[in-house]
Parts: C-alpha cells; sequence; structure tokens
C-alpha cells in the first residue's frame, strides 16, 4: 500500500520549499546539514575502510599478496566457503518455506512462529556459540547421544554449520514474505484454473515472481555466513587447519601480531561480502 | 491483505490439506530445532540453582562492571545514533545533492562488512600503532582502543543503518502538506520541523534506536577486537561470557546469557508492539 505511494512523495520530497521561507537561511541550515552528515558518515564509515586498505598494504602490496599466499588463509577461506554454501542450501529450501506457511497460511501459534525468528537478530554470538555448547558439548544435554552414535559436534565443522545457520535464519523468511506477500495469489489460482499442479504453478508462476527477493535472501545469508565470528569461535573453538575459519584466522594473526597477514585477510573478506551485497543491491534497482 | 489471501488460499482445492500440515510442520520443525531447543537449554541450566544464585553471579563485582559497561556505552551509541541516523534520513529524503547516492550506498555499508573486520578496521586507524593514535595519546592524554570510546564507536559502526532505514521511508511518505500548512500559518521552520515533522517521526526513530541498542548488548566481533578484554576496564558483557566459556565456568556464562537474552528479547517485543500501535495509528 505505501510502496504505491513512494513516488509520487519521492517528487513531492525534491519540490521547491514554501516561498515565504527566507532562501538564504534554507540554503545555509541546508548546507550545515549537509555538511554534518557527510563528515560524520566519513569519519565514522569511511575513515576506518580506508584506514584498512592501507594498513593492509603498509609493508606493500607485494608483503601482503605473500602473506595471503599463507596456507592457513587458503584453508580458512576453503573453511569459510563451505560452511557458507551448506548454510545457504538449507535456508534456501527452509526460508522459503517458512516465509510461505508465514505469508499464507493463518493458524494457532502464527504470532509465535512470526515473532521468533526475528530472535537471532537480537541473540549475541558467543551466547548462540555456548547455547550450542551447552547441548552438543563434552558435558551437553546430547552428548550421550552423541557418544553412542559416534558424531562429533562441538569444536568440529557441524557445530560451526548450526551456529552460522541459527545467525542467518531470519534472512531468507525476511527478504521473501514481503514479495510473496505483495504478489498475492490472483496469478497462482489462473494458474490453478487453466489445470496446472501445485508444483507446476510454483516453479512457473509464484518463483519467477519471487526471484529477486530470493536472490536477495541467498546473498544476505552467504554474506553474513561469510562473516560470523563469535558463534563459530565459541562452537569450533578455532583449531587451526581444522576449525578455523576467515575471521577466526584474522583473529589469531592479530594476537600473533602478524598485521599484514591479519589486515590483508580482513580486507578480503570485508571486500568479499561488500561485493556481493552492494552487487546485489545494483541489480535489483537496474532490475526495477 | 492477508486476510484475504488466507481465505483464498484456504478455497483453492487443487491443494490437498497433507501438503499443507507438511509445509506447516516443516517449517515448525525447523523454528524448534534450529531456535527454540538451544534457547530453552541456556533458560534450564542458568535457572538451575534458582534465581538467588543467578543474581549473585550477575552481581559479582567482575561481571557487574561488564554488564553496566554495556549498557551505558549501548544507551550513549542509541543516542547519538538516534540524532544522527534522524540527520541522516533527513538530509537523504529532503535535498538533492553530489554524492547523496554514495552517501546512501555508505549507510548500508555496516551491514555488508563482518563486525571483526569493523574491529579490525578500527584498530588499525585508532590504535597504539597508528598515526592517530599515537597522537591522541600524547596530546589529549585520551585513550581509544582499549577503552570504553573504542567500543561506542565500534556500536556507533555496525548500527549507522537502523535509525536511518527505520526513518527514511516514513519521512518519505510524509507529505508535506501539513509543513506547508504550518509555513502558510507563519510558523518558522525550526518550529516546523519540532513541531510538526518531528513528532510524526518519533515512533521510527524510536524503534531503531531501541533495536540498535537490543543489538549492540549482544556486539562481539567489533568489541573484542577493540576493547581487548581487560575486567572491570573494557570488559563487555559479550566479551564477559566468552572468558566464562573459555574457563569453563558454566555459573557465570549461563546467567549473564540470560541477562542479555532477556534484556534484548524484551526490547525486540516492545519494538514490534510499537510498531503494531504504528500501524494501528495510521489506518485509523
Amino acid at each position: 500500500m505505501t510502496t504505491i505511494a513512494q513516488p509520487t512523495a519521492e517528487v513531492n520530497a525534491t519540490t521547491p520549499r514554501p516561498e515565504n521561507i527566507s532562501r538564504s537561511m534554507s540554503t545555509w541550515r541546508r548546507r550545515l546539514l549537509i555538511g554534518i552528515v557527510v563528515a560524520y558518515a566519513a569519519l565514522l564509515i569511511l575513515a576506518p575502510l580506508t584506514a584498512l586498505v592501507s594498513g593492509a598494504f603498509a609493508k606493500g602490496i607485494g608483503a601482503s599478496f605473500t602473506a595471503l599466499r599463507d596456507p592457513a588463509i587458503f584453508s580458512a577461506f576453503l573453511l569459510t566457503l563451505y560452511i557458507a554454501f551448506i548454510t545457504v542450501a538449507v535456508h534456501a529450501l527452509f526460508g522459503t518455506a517458512l516465509a510461505w506457511v508465514l505469508v499464507r497460511y493463518r493458524f494457532r501459534g502464527h504470532w509465535l512462529l512470526n515473532g521468533v525468528i526475528d530472535l537471532p537478530f537480537a541473540v549475541s554470538p558467543v551466547v548462540v556459540g555456548y547455547m550450542l555448547l551447552l547441548l552438543f558439548g563434552r558435558t551437553g544435554v546430547l552428548a550421550p547421544v552423541l557418544e553412542v552414535l559416534n558424531i562429533k559436534i562441538a569444536f568440529a565443522v557441524p557445530g560451526m554449520i548450526l551456529a552460522t545457520l541459527f545467525v542467518t535464519l531470519p534472512f531468507m523468511a525476511r527478504e521473501v514474505m514481503p514479495v510473496l506477500e505483495a504478489f498475492g495469489v490472483e496469478q497462482e489460482q489462473a494458474a490453478a484454473t487453466l489445470g496446472a499442479s501445485g508444483w507446476q504453478t510454483f516453479w512457473m508462476v509464484t518463483f519467477p515472481a519471487l526471484r529477486w527477493g530470493f536472490i536477495y535472501g541467498v546473498i544476505l545469508t552467504f554474506a553474513r555466513a561469510l562473516g560470523e565470528f563469535g558463534a563459530v569461535l565459541v562452537i569450533g573453538g578455532g583449531v587451526q587447519g581444522r576449525t578455523e575459519t576467515v575471521t577466526l584466522f584474522i583473529y589469531r594473526a592479530l594476537d600473533e601480531r602478524q598485521y599484514v597477514g591479519a589486515y590483508s585477510a580482513a580486507l578480503v573478506l570485508g571486500l568479499l561480502s561488500l561485493v556481493l551485497v552492494i552487487g546485489t543491491e545494483f541489480l535489483r534497482k537496474r532490475e526495477k | 491483505m492477508t486476510n484475504t489471501s488466507l481465505v483464498t488460499a484456504q478455497n483453492t482445492p487443487r491443494r490437498a490439506p497433507w501438503g499443507r500440515w507438511g509445509i506447516q510442520s516443516a517449517a515448525w520443525t525447523y523454528v524448534t530445532l534450529m531456535l527454540l531447543i538451544p534457547l530453552m537449554v541456556i533458560f534450564q541450566d542458568g535457572l538451575r540453582d534458582g534465581l538467588g544464585t543467578l543474581w549473585q553471579s550477575v552481581t559479582s563485582p567482575i561481571a557487574w562492571s561488564a554488564l553496566r559497561l554495556t549498557l551505558w556505552t549501548s544507551a550513549l551509541m542509541a543516542v547519538v545514533n538516534a540524532i544522527m541516523g534522524t540527520l541522516t534520513a533527513y538530509v537523504l529524503v529532503r535535498y538533492n545533492f553530489p554524492g547523496k547516492g554514495l552517501l546512501n550506498a555508505i549507510v548500508d555499508l555496516p551491514l555488508a562488512i563482518p563486525t571483526l573486520v569493523t574491529g579490525v578496521m578500527l584498530v588499525v586507524l585508532y590504535g597504539p600503532q597508528s598515526f592517530i593514535g599515537a597522537w591522541l595519546k600524547d596530546q589529549m592524554n585520551w585513550k581509544i582502543i582499549f577503552a570504553p570510546p573504542g567500543i561506542v564507536l565500534a556500536l556507533l559502526f555496525v548500527n549507522f543503518p537502523f535509525v536511518v532505514r527505520a526513518v527514511q521511508p516514513v519521512l518519505q511518505s510524509l507529505d508535506l502538506e501539513s509543513e506547508e500548512a504550518a509555513a502558510t500559518l507563519g510558523a518558522g521552520s525550526a518550529t516546523i520541523f519540532w513541531r510538526v515533522t518531528l513528532p510524526a517521526l518519533w515512533l521510527p526513530i524510536a524503534s531503531g534506536a531501541l533495536l540498535s541498542f537490543a543489538r549492540a548488548i549482544g556486539e562481539f566481533g567489533a568489541i573484542v577486537i577493540v576493547a581487548g578484554n581487560i575486567p572491570l576496564r573494557s570488559q563487555t558483557a559479550a566479551v564477559y561470557v566468552f572468558g566464562e566459556v573459555e574457563s569453563a565456568n558454566r555459573q557465570g556464562a549461563s546467567a549473564m546469557s540470560i541477562v542479555m537474552l532477556s534484556l534484548a528479547f524484551t526490547l525486540v517485543l516492545f519494538v514490534d508492539w510499537l510498531r503494531k500501535r504504528g500501524r494501528k495509528d495510521n489506518e485509523e
């Protein structure tokens, strides 16, 4: 509803202010406000970003590349990507299903389900890792079961995947839900009337309409999974070569004062996430 | 809107009920396994010895100082973020200027950058080895890294988008008519802003600021790098939990986790309630 009103509002926003406001006062204030905001954003966001770039290349570009050739970084990137891909695969399926259930059905406990999926936004990553440790750790609730089945979750990759899944749970559903809601059911009903089966309707009518919400959800989930730190630190332990993701490598490298390696890896990770999120935003705007 | 789609979806004859139940139970199982069970375990563990023990662990000197530090730095961040976020949204909606698109993109940057990387950035910029960090320390005797100012800066960076993105759409859909009417009646622009524009924005400002506060309580990645882990000085609640987990002190870790979870959940629920109320006010 508000989305329909937005374009006109945007046109309104650029129309000149009422004439009886003194023009010179208004330009003066305008410049001041813009100046304050630009200075704030530059100092708060851009200055640290620039500092990281110069920090990574402080000993020359060659030194950063040598540092990045460290086999520990390579295996850390592999593990990070592995965890991120699995996370995306699980959420792409269940997150979309969750969005579908929340938008299309009303049932007892709807409000609960809808409220609960936002909880990971508010839970500290450290607490997420700790919760999983209480479940799967050596003295955890499920420890006897895991021992019988001979499965290792804490201080191993499966635990880190679970932690990343928890932290990224809201993204998929929250991206798909508004698109699904806006799309409505008329076209699906038309398809059904023409004899399409449920699956056919989903793949040929609904899914194409959801495409951008789905892609954006996947990218956000992926980017967030790449950068997860606290939860995987607690549940994975950060054992070099075994449970060390890129963020955990950066943490260890800082601790060991390998600054060039730490800054270079941080720069690569930051750029990767940046390109993913900004790139998708750009694509989505062009699509519109 | 959702109500009509519900009715029509139910009237569609082709979807067999078992499919509906299947997908619904899949959604519930997914949420229960991923979210509810882990959350229940932590409450069960922390409350095992009763509320008294929980209170004792949280009020031990180190834990209490960590909690206080977390709360005041988060509150300070929320206030600054509310003011600067509203100003940023105002400038982005009401003015056209070169570089506006860039500013709009910068607002989203913190969402894309891993918080650990944010911490690294701040250390590079303000740390003792950096030019600015050394200058501030020599000239003003001002420490940013391993001290509360660094924590506030990290929280401001990470939470920058929340108020802006909450206020922006509301400001955009706010018609200029009431502001113009006020101007016609002779109100100065400052009066218009304080008496007409701001009252319409308090809800998104409050919900954005409270949401950023809730997130700030649990922030870890940026803070552990920026603040280090100095008990009684720069150790926040999340870093405290990390330390207790590392030293296998379950009582301390669970107690602090429960306090953090309860605070954050209450805030998120309150924001949810605020937004629902706001939507109802709009419809009337």
